[in-house]
């Protein structure tokens, strides 16, 4: 049986990780992720477990900690935000280069300047590319149930992996929550078993070779393919989770697509406000629909393609800016991923929206069906790239 | 699959190649001839030799072996890159720096 | 046990043969000899900054260490032995792992003094039980030959060239020896390679035997960026400490201590004119950046003796 409990998002987080008790943290306080570190050093300094806390000069540094702990052969986690994540950027992709499963909670933050400690997705984002796998919530629950299957996935494919949630919405509000029993935690997440590691036995190891271009590009197409194969074992992962819970989750959550002739695509918190305008407008007996995106590393090109091939139109909702020109993180890849699987029929936007925590209401989303209603009936989509309620 | 280092050739593939390029041997670095640098090759003169060692500690090449008897041995001229400073540290001049005719 | 050196030679050398530094380099030296200071039955863990020392010796497939080694970037060889360290404290105490290890850490001037002085601040401070080594060829050498804080004072660089205005590095080396001891750990020492290699190997040997964080800094002269012919390194390094440039002491748990005092202190002219980058400084008209240089070494020698008389 499950436990009801209350727990805001970070708490939500800390809890899994007093539940797993990895063998090392390396973390540094930034906001809004500060409570994660601030729990768990209680856990530590209380004697719920046994982690080894190591409280690091800055998140590079502990970023560090986590690559040299984990190749030495210890389970090992951090936690940050914002700029707190791109300034460990360059240690991301050591990570995942390494092939070290390290799991790191991020509570989602815009980044400087204007500094601005609210909520978008402009720090994940510049670091999607890094080579890690990403989960993202819309519910302190599914940031808790997607911690708890984070390390059976990333240690499946020797990926590190990211788990992502909204800085403040989630990390901050207290909701209900239903949490699994330690021991049957314990029993999911199993042991940490690598095969090689700094400190084996009679194996001395190397890590952090330097490679030629005869080598390169055969380390790094080898990376691609465990990104690729990550998708089946975050599917199969989350399908033990659902045994166990009976709380499913796939790549993507389709919310009343069958027969969706409208549809926005869109990632985190916003995607519970979206859902409740889908409902208002269906009780209008509108024909749209929502799909949220819950893996953005590895990206289910194939799902959503399939998800939108019969949809009129679509909008694509970015929480950040790629400041190309012409669209966001997510339309870019999104609009690659309906080409790449041949359904070009439906029409795309692209909205920029929710910057640096600006409020997203239900109305905000009925706004985008509205523009979606008229660019299905005229068959022109007019300006792709658009900021959703910018002051003009 | 062979995570041998020495299976690890310019023809190695990407479903082959260590995961991150990690190496799971000490010390592949030993075929690795780096004695064809050398423009000079340090002799050695037995005669003048004493044994004193203050050569061996100078090597940056681990070129001058020293046995299990505290002797040191003949130069290990696969690693040796020439540098001269054996020569140099040598209070004795038993050992000289002569041209390497390959 | 007091140091012999055929008893020391006669251990195993843990760094390989088949590394591609450059021939008559110090850092390999360094490294080898730091090594052999460990209990041969004790197992290690091996770190390096980004450097000439990384690239050399592990370009894939061929890692030159016998022991465990990690890289990870230039600027975090300190935190990321750091993690290593602690990694070793964890699995120990859930009963994961048995074999005793000692975790090194070597840096370059550049991964130490500058772009790594963070997270070396932070390891030593949090007080991990690790040596950090410096291998200090006074530049930055792997890119060729740039200017760090290590630098010293007209030293002629790619990035600080004598030039027709500015004749080399304006600054003063910065005394990062002194910054480690103010950071209140257990031991620091300076040293070079002299004689039968005693000082750098008793150091050594207390560094990596001394619980908790230990800083070690060693001149390791690079023939290429310093401008003398290879075969010089220990007459350069027995220079440097003969002139005082390069003073030989520890400090140990706050306690400075010499550990040679020179009989007769040798002008820094010595020193300097063995090295193409000082060159600039003994064309006529430019005898005042050797006096200024003398001036320096002189004041920092009297710093350093008051601090041992304490």
């Amino acid at each position: 049986m499950g436990i009801r409990e209350r727990l805001s998002g970070n708490e939500a987080i800390a809890f899994a990780m007093k539940q797993i008790n990895p063998d090392v943290m390396g973390a540094f306080p930034i906001t809004p992720s500060t409570e994660i570190p601030q729990y768990f050093s209680t856990y530590v300094d209380n004697g719920e477990v046994d982690t080894e806390f190591i409280a690091v000069e800055s998140e590079h540094s502990a970023m560090s900690t986590c690559i040299g702990a984990q190749a030495a052969g210890a389970r090992s986690i951090s936690a940050t935000s914002s700029c707190g994540l791109i300034y460990m950027a360059e240690m991301l992709y050591v990570a995942a280069s390494d092939r070290l499963p390290i799991t790191l909670a991020v509570s989602c933050r815009a980044l400087s300047g204007p500094i601005n400690i609210n909520n978008d997705h402009s720090d994940i984002m510049s670091v999607r590319d890094a080579g890690w796998i990403m989960l993202y919530a819309e519910t302190n629950q599914e940031a808790y149930d997607n911690y708890l299957q984070a390390m059976r996935i990333g240690e499946a494919v020797q990926l590190p992996i990211m788990i992502c949630q909204d800085g403040f919405i989630t990390s901050h509000a207290i909701e209900n929550i239903e949490l699994v029993e330690t021991d049957q935690v314990k029993a999911f997440v199993g042991e940490y078993k690598p095969e090689h590691y700094l400190l084996k036995k009679d194996e001395p190891m190397a890590v952090g070779a330097y490679a030629t271009p005869v080598y390169y590009i055969e380390a790094k197409r080898q990376q691609a393919q465990a990104m690729m194969d990550a998708k089946d074992v975050i599917k199969q992962v989350a399908a033990e989770f659902a045994e166990m819970t009976g709380r499913s989750y796939g790549l993507i959550e389709e919310f009343m697509m069958e027969d969706a002739d409208e549809a926005v695509v869109i990632i985190g918190s916003s995607a519970g406000t979206a859902k409740e305008a889908v409902r208002q407008l269906r009780a209008q007996g509108k024909k749209v629909g929502l799909i949220k995106i819950r893996s953005i590393r590895p990206f289910p090109a194939e799902e959503i393609a399939q998800a939108l091939k019969n949809v009129k139109s679509f909008a694509v909702m970015d929480k950040a800016d790629s400041f190309n020109g012409h669209c966001g993180p997510m339309g870019a890849e999104v609009a690659a991923a309906m080409y790449a699987n041949k359904v070009t029929e439906p029409k795309m936007i692209n909205y920029i929206y929710g910057l640096g925590g600006r409020d997203v209401r239900v109305e905000s989303i009925q706004h985008v069906f509205a523009e979606l209603e008229k660019i299905t009936a005229s068959g022109e989509t007019g300006e792709t790239y658009r900021y959703l309620e910018v002051r003009e | 699959m062979s995570h041998l280092a020495k299976d690890m050739t310019p023809e190695v593939t990407w479903r082959e190649i260590t995961p991150g390029c990690n190496i799971f041997e000490a010390a592949t670095s030993t075929v690795v001839e780096t004695g064809d640098w050398r423009s000079m090759k340090p002799v050695i003169d037995w005669d003048k030799c004493k044994q004193c060692l203050l050569c061996a500690p100078v090597c940056p090449d681990m070129s001058i072996p020293v046995g299990a008897d505290g002797k040191r041995g003949e130069f290990d001229y696969f690693f040796c890159k020439g540098c001269g400073i054996c020569a140099n540290a040598c209070p004795f001049d038993a050992i000289t720096m002569v041209k390497d005719e390959k | 046990m007091a140091y012999n050196l055929k008893e020391n030679l006669m251990k195993e050398d843990r760094l390989a043969g088949g590394h591609r530094m450059c021939a008559g380099c110090g850092s390999p030296i360094a490294v080898r000899t730091i090594l052999r200071a460990l209990n041969p039955e004790d197992k290690a863990v091996v770190c390096s900054a980004t450097s000439c020392l990384e690239v050399s010796t592990f370009m894939y497939p061929y890692t030159a260490w016998k022991d465990s080694f990690i890289h990870n970037a230039f600027e975090n060889a300190g935190a990321t032995m750091s993690g290593v360290e602690t990694a070793y404290k964890a699995l120990k105490k859930r009963g994961k792992i048995d074999d005793t290890y000692k975790f090194i850490a070597f840096g370059g001037d550049g991964g130490t003094y500058d772009i790594g002085f963070q997270s070396l601040s932070g390891a030593m401070e949090r007080g991990h039980d690790m040596v950090y080594v410096c291998y200090d060829n006074e530049a930055y050498m792997n890119t060729g030959i740039q200017r760090s804080s290590s630098t010293p004072h007209f030293a002629d660089t790619t990035t600080t060239p004598a030039g027709t205005v500015i004749p080399g590095k304006l600054q003063q080396k910065k005394n990062l020896t002194k910054i480690m001891v103010a950071h209140g750990v257990p031991y620091v020492a300076q040293t070079t390679f002299v004689g039968n290699f005693k000082d750098i190997s008793e150091k050594a040997h207390k560094a990596i035997y001394t619980p908790g964080a230990a800083f070690l800094n060693v001149m390791a002269p690079c023939p290429r960026g310093w401008r003398y012919p290879s075969e010089q390194l220990m007459e350069v390094t027995k220079k440097a400490v003969e002139t005082c440039v390069w003073p030989l002491y520890e400090v140990i748990e706050g306690k400075y201590q010499l550990s040679y005092t020179p009989k007769n202190k040798l002008p820094v002219e010595e020193y300097l004119k063995m090295q193409g980058r000082f060159a600039h400084m003994f064309k006529p008209g430019n005898e005042w950046m050797i006096e200024q240089v003398q001036q320096e070494v002189d004041r920092n020698w009297e710093e350093l003796q008051k601090l041992c008389s304490l």
